[in-house]
């Protein structure tokens, strides 16, 4: 085959052609993989060959190793490591000799597949001369060559862990690409291709960073490259700083003087992607202290790994006026363009990180700013004074910010309703918002929402939810955090004679003409959600009247037909948003007996539209029926059962949804919502959920988030079921005990796996704890007996590991007592005989906990109960 | 290898409102999961007895008024058959099998005729209100008292948890069951116990346990507030003591908001049961009640001390106890001259010999029969109410004795010889 040509024609703007050639491609992939892999290293290793195939031929070898889904990328992987070794060895050989190739792009498209290789084959030991014939390349003469060489080994970097490196590679690896950065290297290309691999390979340099000679060089190496003539190269090298910071916060005090020199001068002077990066420096400082501050405010008391070295509050003099500074640099549309990201939009993002960080602190630092430009003629100063307040309103405690925004409150109110610049009022409305957000709800000392400014309030508000789309979003956003502030109040509400006015003018906003802009139909929907979830008594009847008015949009959307796609993807995202307004007034209304009766009227109603958007099909709105269902099934109760026909093939569709895990979650839940509402009437349809959930959790296509929740949903279905579990029982159990041994194999490197950990034990104690309880007062009973002994064990386990949060303790100990409940005698002795269950009944007796002291009362009484008998 | 993307979200909320959404729903959902657990729970875990008095099971829908009422306890035979029903079915009992459930469900004390060992270390000592003993059970947004009989006496919105329609998101299975004295002048339920919390069972908890629980939750709920619309009557908690000197002290003379009928001394270590018990004591003197003497329905004493005994088949006359302590027998001609069958209660009053007591025990009762009790009536008196009505008219147990007690147990304490008499 001539592999050239038909690489060509498959770039051709024919399409015939193309379809032809890439028709032509498969087949011989399919008939023979090894030929068609080598022929396609031959084409790009070949400097005779033209570049447009050279490219593709890369291109494909590229994505014959590597797919971005999980389980594709596995069988990828498998079958790169089951090809003759002959062959791999050849096609390795031509990836590394086009490293010298003239031309550039066979060069860079070589140094991809290079480390997508690497990316397989060093985790299992493989290939392990790369790194030293790459490192050979190095000391070669040709500029081109070590340029490449340099991309390759940041390619590498990129793809494999550090784990599978050993330290001596490390070492040289290092050092190759320092020697590459240094001032002394020659070629533009070469100090840009080392100043990028370095950001690759810095999480390999953990012991080179506790080396201070090696880290002083690293330092000056990276700090000198800030300062190059290049661009590219300054921006690379602040990124590596940014990286720094956040891998090796604890190791850079020494630097951060020299730092903040070249930071502040970049923000100064350099180009706006520079400045960009140095920025972003001390903002990801802020995200290394705020968390490290959160663990000191935790539960975790001075038990830190990572010492706060207070670098925000040290810098913080110089720091913040720098940042203003950047706020007077903003575009003329920055509010109505949504990709964009410039100097004052980073410093005032930078600027509120560091409020978070030093609370109190940046206050006296920020007023004299905000007095000096907030009534300047020139908007830009009244913009940046608006945001510089807008920013520092998180972080700074109730007692320092109250007083000042009851002086700012009146001017912003004005502000948004006489300002003439849009931007100034997009600002001062989003501002507003975070002043209802931070410093106003029921747990503030001293309201800053009286009696007296309320009426004001809602009134500009509104007004202002007239204005251009992207003011008016923000006055929704305002809104909406005026809203949650009350929605601790049971009864008369400061919102309840404006509550009418509030709704019928959210609705006016959602049908305005210009509403898809600045996603303020979405703003519009969201603050009339949460209107509806903080309403009261005395407004509930008029959530009510909302009913039909929302169901009957969502109707319209279903009259539309012939869209185009365009159209239809609009008609989407509005169905979504409708379901989840219905979705929030079903949970509302269903749960007040005040409402509870008169809204069941339009169940059936509901039902039918939900059913309706199902045929839809599109994966936002089906995510947002289906949740809207499940509170459905939780309102109606056992009457629910009627729905199940016409509604199973949904419910089945969604638990199938691999791709779109949040959907395939979600349904997973209203399977819950349904057991608990039909109880043993959902028996018909358990064989078909099962199944579908059984298959869910063999399958590696589906994301593991979605496991956790598969597995408590089997005791809900057990609780609902009861003894007809018996079927299941053969399935479910052994996959049960996997999973729970799973998870005892899994090191705890990391805070995520922990945590994960701890959600999947926490799902599979819920089931544990379901299918005990539902078997209780059967006579079938024993058949959990021989499961009983794994279970014990693995409540031992879990209780001797330690990692365990609140959550799973609490579980954990209810099964220990479901258990001993339901077994009896038979459980007894298990239990006795079980190597922690006594301490870890008495430490959760002890735990301050309430949730889990009650558990624990109770497996104390089942256990006492079965000890005895 | 091209920059990295550092956009930040600007100004945009934390989270959006559909991951809020998504939030606000899988919480629901595990909070149903647990309540749908917890009721599962509860299921075996609080089976109580339900006791099936008498072979003539007594329509107590058609309870007449007492024609010769006695202000006095209830007594109860906590044994019998046992139907077993659990309280989450009860909470949710309507008419007359309410009546019939509740009517057996109360603790109730013994009379204290000697002070119990260790009064110090394991009592709790509290001054009773005076006035209508029932349970309050709150359910499905409405709340209900019952008397010690069964029947309701109170139906109204209340704080506790699920006592009114007003709360969101409250389950079906959220109900709770409190011990209380109704207490006419002030209209206030004074809560001497908690039996079921927000569907939790403290029957097998022990007092120490249920108190400590009380308090924290019954002002939490808002139930000791002022009544509002939601909200018809307040509950209000006990000063509750350990039974040091000063504790007993302030039970017994401390200022209190309502009139005080006697002191009730709680075993720490007790749990909640139905019936009579030796670890729950009432005792009282004219001090701090004004029911110390057993009245008739007329309010007056009589002459002689009364009691409630019950015949059996071989004619001998028996308290309520378990087992039933004899007091005496009826010969067959007498029983056939009277027209008194096994199994009815009995009037007598006590004659001037009184009752004799040797080395403690009850020996004899000089005892004059006076004639049937009314029908409605289902218990004889206990032993202990026979006995504590003797001596306050004969030697009361005073309040002396109780601190003086306390004297002895501490100083006996340090040198335990056992005293062979």
């Amino acid at each position: 085959m001539e592999v050239t040509q038909v690489l060509l024609n498959a770039q051709s703007v024919d399409g015939s052609v193309r379809k032809h050639a890439e028709e032509s491609l498969k087949r011989f992939q399919d008939e023979n993989l090894a030929g068609f892999l080598l022929s396609l290293s031959g084409e790009l290793s070949s400097d005779e060959k033209p570049v447009d195939s050279r490219r593709l031929a890369g291109l494909i070898l590229k994505n014959a190793l590597d797919a971005k889904e999980q389980h594709r990328k596995f069988e990828l992987v498998q079958r790169w490591l089951s090809l003759d070794v002959g062959v791999k060895t050849q096609i390795k050989h031509c990836l590394l000799q086009t490293l010298s190739s003239h031309v550039h792009e066979a060069r860079s498209t070589a140094s991809q597949v290079i480390a997508k290789v690497a990316g397989i084959e060093l985790p299992q030991k493989q290939w392990p001369e790369l790194i030293s014939s790459l490192l050979a390349n190095i000391h070669q003469v040709p500029v081109h060559v070590k340029q490449a060489t340099l991309e390759t080994l940041g390619y590498m970097c990129e793809e494999v862990s550090p784990d599978v490196v050993e330290q001596e590679h490390v070492n040289k690896i290092l050092t190759a690409v320092v020697q590459g950065m240094n001032s002394s290297e020659g070629s533009t290309d070469v100090r840009l291709a080392a100043t990028r691999a370095m950001y690759n390979t810095l999480s390999f340099a953990q012991a080179n960073f506790s080396n201070d000679m090696e880290r002083d060089y690293i330092m000056k190496v990276v700090c000198e490259a800030t300062l190059s003539s290049e661009l590219k190269i300054r921006q690379a090298a602040f990124e590596c700083l940014v990286s720094i910071s956040s891998s090796y916060y604890e190791k850079i005090a020494p630097y951060m003087q020299d730092i903040f020199n070249i930071t502040a001068k970049a923000v100064k002077e350099d180009e706006e992607p520079v400045a960009l990066q140095a920025i972003e420096f001390w903002s990801s400082i802020c995200d290394e202290e705020i968390d490290i501050l959160e663990d000191y405010a935790g539960d975790f008391a001075g038990d830190s790994e990572i010492p706060c070295f207070y670098f925000i509050k040290k810098a913080l003099p110089a720091l913040v006026p720098m940042l203003l500074e950047t706020l007077l640099k903003q575009e003329e549309d920055q509010d109505q363009d949504e990709g964009v990201w410039n100097l004052a939009m980073a410093g005032g993002t930078c600027l509120g990180l560091v409020a978070r960080t030093v609370g109190d602190d940046i206050v006296p630092l920020v007023m004299p700013f905000i007095e000096e430009n907030i009534s300047k003629p020139d908007w830009r100063q009244r913009e940046a004074a608006t945001y510089a307040f807008g920013s520092i309103l998180e972080g700074p405690s109730p007692d320092k910010l109250t007083p000042l925004v009851n002086v700012a409150l009146n001017f912003m109110l004005t502000a948004l309703t006489t300002d003439p610049n849009n931007h100034v009022k997009d600002t001062t409305a989003w501002t507003l918002g975070r002043i209802f957000e931070f410093l106003h709800g029921s747990s503030m000392e001293t309201p800053i929402i009286t009696q007296a400014n309320c009426q004001q309030i809602i009134t500009v508000l509104l007004q202002s939810m007239k204005d251009a789309p992207n003011v008016a979003e923000k006055a929704c956003g305002a809104l909406y955090f005026l809203t949650q502030g009350f929605e601790d109040i049971d009864q008369t509400s400061p919102l309840t004679p404006y509550f009418q006015e509030i709704v019928q003018s959210l609705l006016l906003v959602t049908h305005r003409e210009d509403a898809g802009e600045s996603r303020l139909r979405t703003a519009a929907y969201e603050t009339l959600n949460e209107v509806v979830r903080c309403s009261t008594d005395e407004t509930v009847p008029m959530v009510l009247q909302l009913v039909p008015v929302i169901m009957m949009e969502l109707h319209k959307t279903l009259e539309e037909h012939n869209l185009s796609s365009d159209e239809r993807r609009k008609q989407n995202e509005l169905q979504g948003l409708l379901c989840g307004c219905l979705q929030v007034i079903i949970q509302k209304l269903g749960s007040l007996e005040q409402t509870k009766y008169a809204f069941m009227q339009y169940a059936d109603q509901i039902m039918n539209l939900f059913l309706r958007v199902f045929a839809f099909r599109s994966a936002t709105v089906h995510e947002e029926a289906m949740l809207a269902i499940g509170s459905l099934a939780y309102s109606t109760g056992q009457d629910f059962a009627k729905y199940m026909p016409e509604f199973y093939k949904y419910l089945e569709m969604g638990l199938q949804n691999f791709e779109e895990y949040q959907v395939c979650a979600v349904t997973v839940g209203v399977v819950g919502d349904i057991c608990r509402a039909l109880e043993e009437k959902v028996l018909p349809w358990c064989d078909g959920i099962m199944t579908q959930l059984l298959k869910d959790l063999s399958s590696n296509q589906l994301h593991r988030s979605v496991k956790p929740p598969i597995f408590s949903c089997f005791g809900d279905i057990a609780l609902a079921i009861g003894e007809n579990f018996e079927k299941y029982l053969m399935y479910a159990m052994p996959m049960l005990q996997s999973a729970a041994e799973l998870s005892a194999h899994t090191s705890s490197a990391d805070d995520e796996m922990i945590e994960y950990t701890n959600l999947l034990r926490n799902g599979i104690l819920e089931a544990y704890s379901g299918i005990f309880q539902g078997f209780k007062n059967s006579p079938k009973t024993q058949l959990l007996i021989p499961h009983a002994p794994h279970i014990v064990q693995f409540l031992d386990l879990i209780y001797m590991e330690k990692d365990m949060d609140d959550m799973v303790m609490k579980t954990a100990i209810g099964v220990l007592g479901d258990l001993a409940d339901t077994l009896g005698s038979n459980a007894g002795s298990l239990i006795q005989q079980s190597l922690s269950s006594k301490d870890f009944l008495n430490e959760c007796l002890s735990s301050d906990d309430h949730v889990i002291k009650e558990s624990a009362e109770w497996a104390k009484l089942a256990i006492g109960r079965a000890i005895s008998i | 290898m091209a920059p990295h993307d550092i956009r930040r979200p600007f100004k945009r909320a934390a989270i959006s409102d559909q991951q809020k959404r998504r939030e606000l729903s899988l919480q629901r959902q595990a909070q149903n999961r647990t309540e749908a657990q917890l009721q599962a729970r509860r299921l075996a875990s609080s089976i109580l007895s339900f006791p099936n008095h008498n072979s003539d099971p007594q329509p107590l829908e058609s309870l007449e008024p007492l024609v010769e009422e006695i202000v006095e306890e209830p007594e109860t035979d906590a044994a019998g058959d046992i139907t077993e029903i659990d309280i989450r079915q009860a909470a949710r009992l309507k008419g007359s099998e309410a009546r019939r459930w509740f009517a057996s469900q109360l603790m109730l004390p013994e009379w204290m005729i000697d002070v119990p060992d260790r009064l110090v270390e394991d009592w709790y000592v509290f001054a009773r209100p005076s006035g209508k003993r029932c349970f309050v059970v709150s359910s499905n947004g409405t709340t209900v008292s019952r008397l010690r009989n069964g029947s309701q006496l109170h139906r109204f919105p209340s704080a506790l948890p699920n006592g009114a329609k007003t709360k969101e998101s409250r389950s079906a299975q959220s109900y709770c069951i409190l011990d209380c004295i109704f207490h006419e002048l002030d209209q206030t339920y004074y809560v001497i116990d908690m039996v079921c919390w927000a569907g939790i069972s403290f029957y097998e908890c022990t007092a120490e346990f249920r108190f400590f629980w009380m308090n924290s939750k019954l002002v939490e709920s808002g139930a000791c507030e002022a009544p509002s619309n939601y909200h018809r009557y307040r509950f209000s908690l006990i000063p509750v003591y350990g039974c040091d000197h000063e504790g007993l002290q302030t039970a017994y003379t401390g200022e209190v908001p309502y009139v005080k009928d006697g002191l009730l001394f709680y075993n720490k270590h007790a749990h909640y049961q139905t019936g009579n018990t030796p670890l729950v004591l009432v005792w009282k003197d004219e001090t701090c009640s004004q029911y110390v003497i057993d009245t008739d329905n007329k309010g007056q004493v009589p002459n002689q001390q009364q009691v409630v005994l019950e015949l059996q088949d071989n004619g001998q006359l028996v308290t309520s106890d378990d087992p039933p302590v004899v007091l005496g027998c009826l010969n067959a001609t007498f029983t056939q001259e009277t027209g008194l069958h096994s199994g009815n209660l009995v009037r007598f009053a006590v004659n001037d010999g009184g009752l004799t007591f040797v080395d403690g025990k009850l020996e004899k009762a000089d005892l004059h029969y006076v004639g049937k009790v009314h029908r409605a009536r289902a218990f004889a008196d206990s032993y202990s109410k026979i006995i504590f009505q003797y001596m306050v008219r004969n030697s009361p147990l005073r309040i002396e004795h109780l601190f003086a007690s306390m004297g002895t147990v501490s100083e006996q304490g340090s040198n335990e010889v056992e005293m062979v008499g």
